[in-house]
């Protein structure tokens, strides 16, 4: 079931789906932008600065997640032999890279100010360092390798080590002494961020959300025109 | 259902996933000491022996501990199991303060005693405006 898509029906969806995306994003930018950056209140101790946080957690989260994604897609292209999910995976992984720098340079201006330093060598903000670089290592490859089956096997493989670094860099902070604080929010017990800031926080995850799928849109689209260029009439 | 190649390619992608996992929690593991980016007091209790070498103590800064003198500062952290004095010379960040998380990088002079080169302050996980924080003081 998964290997014929249909090239003409998706190409259909990739080339009209992104104006109503890019619509949906702005909506959704602007409302998440008033809240955090307007009417959320400031923090009793950071006071103002915690606004940078509704820029740098979603930014987070989402580079995150696209590494996950992304190396799901591959090891089940890999398996099943469908080739479509490595064209999938390629046209995610620009957003999760310049998501992934965006966490680590807004995390940076925060921790100035808060902490009294730009750049901490602790287990988080490395391990964060150490994604950007896998990000940067799998688009590589992807120019390096004009091979199709050479280029899936190469990207697998570095999904697969990237793959490892998730879970560290999420459990950095409780498994060793980090100058970045822990996670405030858990899906088991009580969060120990108040609600008035918990809601900016879940818009703006949303908008990074959507903008990270208008991006895949448009390199995916991209990917199939290439496709199509070449008259083959599926992937 | 699947075909035997399928199958295959689905325990090769395990076993280099399980491998992997294993290999790096062990290099991790073994490099504990240096993954850590601070020593809390307790820990620096029990090293056996002080080198002359930049370490980094971490803990809360313990309450009515601060002396601020004009060119140093004064205060201990804790952990609350043990203690450690620091002396500091410098500007301290906007968000030290007393009953506040700490990370002090110098020089361990002995056991009790460390003499600080930078002071960081480390933010807690909670989030929350002025309001909500009075209000839980009062509570």
């Amino acid at each position: 079931m998964f290997k014929y898509f249909e090239l003409n029906k998706i190409f259909f969806i990739t080339s009209k789906a992104p104006k109503y995306v890019l619509l949906l994003f702005i909506i959704v930018l602007s409302i998440g932008l008033t809240e955090a950056l307007l009417l959320s209140p400031e923090d009793y101790k950071q006071s103002h600065s915690v606004r940078i946080m509704y820029v740098h957690v979603p930014a987070a989260w989402i580079s995150l997640g696209i590494f996950s994604i992304i190396t799901f897609l591959s090891i089940f292209g890999y398996i099943f032999k469908i080739r479509n999910f490595f064209l999938i995976s390629k046209s995610l992984a620009p957003s999760g890279l310049v998501l992934n720098i965006v966490a680590l340079v807004t995390g940076s201006i925060w921790g100035k100010p808060t902490w009294g330093t730009w750049w901490a060598w602790d287990a988080r903000i490395t391990s964060m360092l150490i994604l950007v670089l896998f990000y940067v290592i799998y688009l590589v490859a992807w120019r390096i390798y004009e091979n199709k089956d050479k280029v899936f096997k190469i990207t697998l493989i570095i999904t697969i080590l990237g793959i490892v670094n998730i879970p560290i860099i999420k459990y950095s902070v409780d498994w060793w002494n980090t100058l970045h604080q822990p996670a405030s929010i858990n899906i088991l017990s009580k969060s120990s961020i108040h609600v008035s800031m918990l809601f900016p926080l879940l818009i703006m995850t949303a908008a990074f959300a959507l903008f990270s799928l208008l991006i895949f849109l448009m390199k995916y689209n991209t990917e199939l025109i290439k496709i199509k260029n070449k008259g083959l009439d599926r992937l | 259902m699947y075909g035997r190649k399928v199958k295959l390619r689905f325990f090769f992608v395990l076993l280099i996933l399980i491998t992997l996992i294993l290999t790096v929690s062990l290099i991790l593991k073994s490099l504990e000491e240096n993954v850590l980016y601070f020593k809390s007091p307790t820990e620096i209790k029990i090293l056996s022996n002080i080198k002359e070498k930049k370490i980094r103590v971490g803990g809360m800064v313990k309450i009515n501990s601060i002396s601020m003198k004009p060119k140093e500062v004064k205060f201990i952290i804790t952990d609350f199991k043990n203690e450690i004095n620091i002396v500091y010379s410098g500007v301290v960040p906007n968000l030290f303060a007393e009953g506040k998380g700490v990370v002090a990088e110098g020089y361990l002079k002995d056991k009790n005693f460390f003499l600080a080169t930078k002071i960081l302050a480390k933010h807690d996980e909670n989030y929350m405006p002025p309001e909500v924080k009075a209000a839980l003081e009062e509570k």
